[in-house]
C-alpha cells in the first residue's frame, strides 16, 4: 500500500492524524502530512479508515 | 400513500412532505416522522419548511456522504433559494457569512486561517487546561450542592472557558456572550434573532477594538494582529468569524455534554460499561455523537446545477438538507442504529458533517467530552437526574438539540 495527500484540498479536519498517527500528521498550520507513504502490514488499517474518513478526498490510497 | 414505482418520479413539488424539522420527544430517539423519512426506500425525501417552501432531507449514509462532497451544492446561505429552517434563519442573513457559508474559492483561504489552533497536536496539548476546568466546575458543584442544575452550573462553563481561553476572549463576559448565544439559536423570531446577532456583533466589535490597542493570546487576537492588519480579512468578517468560533465553541459542546449525561444515566448497562473500562470513552464519545446528533439541521445546501441521484432528480435552485441524525441511523452502515452501543466503531457518524466545511472544533470537541465523561462519572458515581426524564423540557427541532436545564443529584 501506498498514500498520499494533496495538501491543498486539505481542510484540517485532523482525522487523518487523529486515526493513523504513525501514517499522516499535521504540519504547524494545521496542513496534512504524510509521515509514512507505505504503511505496513500493522498500519494499514487505520491508514484504510483515515482515507475513508477524510472530509476533503485529500488522503489517498495510490496503490 | 406512495409506493416504490411512484418514488422513482418523486419530485420536490409532487410528493408528500412532512413538517421538517420536527421535535424530538425523546431526548435521543428520532421524532417519528425522521424514522418514517429513514426507513423510505429513498435516498431523498421532500419535506416541508416552515415557510411553506419545500427542500429535500438526505436520509442515507452514503447518499448524505456524496452530496456534502459534490461541488454543485452550495453552502451560500444569503441565496435566496437556501432552505431556511425556522424564522430565526434571517439572522444568519442578517450579515456577512463566516467561512461555514462560503463555498471554494473563497471558503478554503479562510478556514486555513484558523485550523493551526484546531490541529490533533494542539487539541492533545490542550488537555490540562481542559482537565483543570472541568475539574473546577466540578469541585463548585459539589460545594454548592446536591441538586445541582447541570446546564448552567457545568454543561455551558465548561466549553465556554475553554473556547474563551482558545480564542483570547475574557471569560469574565461569559453572561453576556452566553445570553445573547442562547437567544441567536434559539430565538422562534425574526426580530430577536437579528437583535441577538447584533448584541454579538457590537461586543465583538468592541473586543477586536481592545485587541488592536492590547495585544493578547489566542486565535482571535492573532487573527487581529495578523490577517486583519494585513487586509487579508476585513472586520465585518472577522466579526462574523468570531461569532461563529464563539458560538459553536459553547453551545454545541454543551448540548453534547447535557444530551450525553442523560442518555448515559438512561442507559445503566452502558453506563456500568465505561465505569469499568475507562479506555473505551474516546469510542464512546464517537458512538455519542453519532446517537445524539445534535446538530442536525446544520447540513443546508442549495442545488446550483441539477443533480442525479440515483434516478432522483434534484433540480438546480432547490434546497437540500443532510440530516445527519437520520443519517446516522442508516441501517445498513450502523447495525441496530437504534441502540446505543458505546463498543461500536462509530467514527464514520455524521454529527460533524462532511466535505470541506466538516466541523472545524471537532477534536476539541472530543477532547472536551472525553474529560467531561471520565471526570463526571469519577467524581460524581451516584449522579442522577433529579425529575423523571420525561420531564425534561427538550429543545425544538428548529435549534440545535439539548436541554436548557438539568436538574440533577447524587
Amino acid at each position: 500500500m501506498k498514500v498520499s495527500a494533496d495538501r491543498d484540498v486539505c481542510v484540517g479536519a485532523g482525522l487523518c492524524a487523529l486515526t493513523a498517527p504513525g501514517v499522516f500528521d499535521q504540519d504547524d498550520d494545521g496542513v496534512v502530512d504524510v509521515l509514512t507513504p507505505d504503511p505496513d502490514g500493522a498500519q494499514q488499517p487505520a491508514a484504510r479508515q483515515a482515507v475513508n474518513l477524510c472530509p476533503s478526498g485529500a488522503v489517498r490510497i495510490v496503490e | 400513500m406512495t409506493d416504490t414505482t411512484e418514488t422513482t418520479t418523486t419530485t420536490l413539488q409532487t410528493a408528500e412532505a412532512p413538517a421538517f424539522p420536527a421535535d424530538r420527544t425523546c431526548p435521543y430517539q428520532l421524532p417519528d416522522s425522521y424514522a418514517e423519512l429513514r426507513d423510505k426506500p429513498d435516498a431523498l425525501s421532500p419535506v416541508t419548511l416552515f415557510d411553506g417552501r419545500r427542500a429535500w432531507v438526505v436520509t442515507k449514509h452514503e447518499t448524505a456522504r456524496r452530496l456534502l462532497a459534490d461541488p454543485r451544492l452550495s453552502s451560500d446561505r444569503t441565496s435566496v433559494h437556501f432552505p431556511a429552517t425556522s424564522p430565526r434563519f434571517e439572522a444568519i442573513r442578517s450579515g456577512r457569512p463566516a467561512f461555514i457559508g462560503m463555498d471554494p474559492p473563497e471558503h478554503g483561504p479562510r478556514r486555513r486561517m484558523t485550523i493551526s489552533e484546531f490541529t490533533v497536536k494542539r487539541i492533545k496539548g490542550m488537555r490540562p487546561d481542559v482537565e483543570r476546568i472541568v475539574h473546577g466546575f466540578i469541585d463548585e458543584m459539589l460545594a454548592g450542592g446536591p441538586p445541582a442544575d447541570l446546564v448552567s452550573q457545568f454543561a455551558l462553563p465548561v466549553p465556554s472557558m475553554v473556547i474563551c481561553e482558545l480564542l483570547g476572549v475574557p471569560y469574565a463576559d461569559h453572561d453576556y456572550f452566553q445570553d445573547a448565544s442562547r437567544r441567536l439559536v434559539q430565538s422562534t423570531d425574526v426580530d430577536g434573532a437579528v437583535k441577538a446577532r447584533q448584541d454579538l456583533n457590537d461586543y465583538l466589535d468592541g473586543l477586536i477594538t481592545q485587541m488592536q490597542a492590547r495585544p493578547g493570546s489566542g486565535l482571535l487576537n492573532s487573527l487581529v494582529s495578523r490577517q486583519l492588519a494585513a487586509g487579508e480579512i476585513d472586520r465585518e468578517e472577522l466579526i462574523s468569524t468570531a461569532l461563529l468560533l464563539l458560538v459553536a465553541g459553547h453551545e454545541t459542546t454543551a448540548s453534547m455534554t447535557s444530551l450525553s449525561v442523560i442518555t448515559l444515566l438512561e442507559h445503566p448497562e452502558q453506563h456500568a460499561a465505561l465505569r469499568d473500562d475507562p479506555s473505551l470513552v474516546p469510542g464512546a464519545v464517537e458512538e455519542l455523537l453519532r446517537y445524539l446528533a445534535i446538530a442536525d439541521i446544520a447540513g443546508g445546501r442549495v442545488a446550483t446545477a441539477d443533480i442525479d441521484v440515483d434516478g432522483q432528480l434534484i433540480r438546480a435552485g432547490e434546497g437540500v438538507i443532510v440530516t445527519n441524525s437520520i443519517a446516522n441511523r442508516d441501517s445498513s452502515v450502523f447495525e441496530d442504529p437504534d441502540s446505543l452501543d458505546v463498543h461500536r466503531s462509530a467514527r464514520h457518524h455524521l454529527s460533524f458533517g462532511y466535505g470541506v466545511h466538516q466541523c472545524l472544533g471537532q477534536n476539541l470537541a472530543r477532547l472536551e467530552l472525553e474529560v467531561i465523561l471520565t471526570a463526571l462519572f469519577d467524581r460524581i458515581p451516584t449522579l442522577r437526574l433529579a425529575v423523571p426524564v420525561e420531564r425534561l423540557t427538550l429543545r425544538p427541532g428548529t435549534t440545535i438539540q439539548g436541554v436548557n436545564e438539568l436538574p440533577v443529584t447524587w
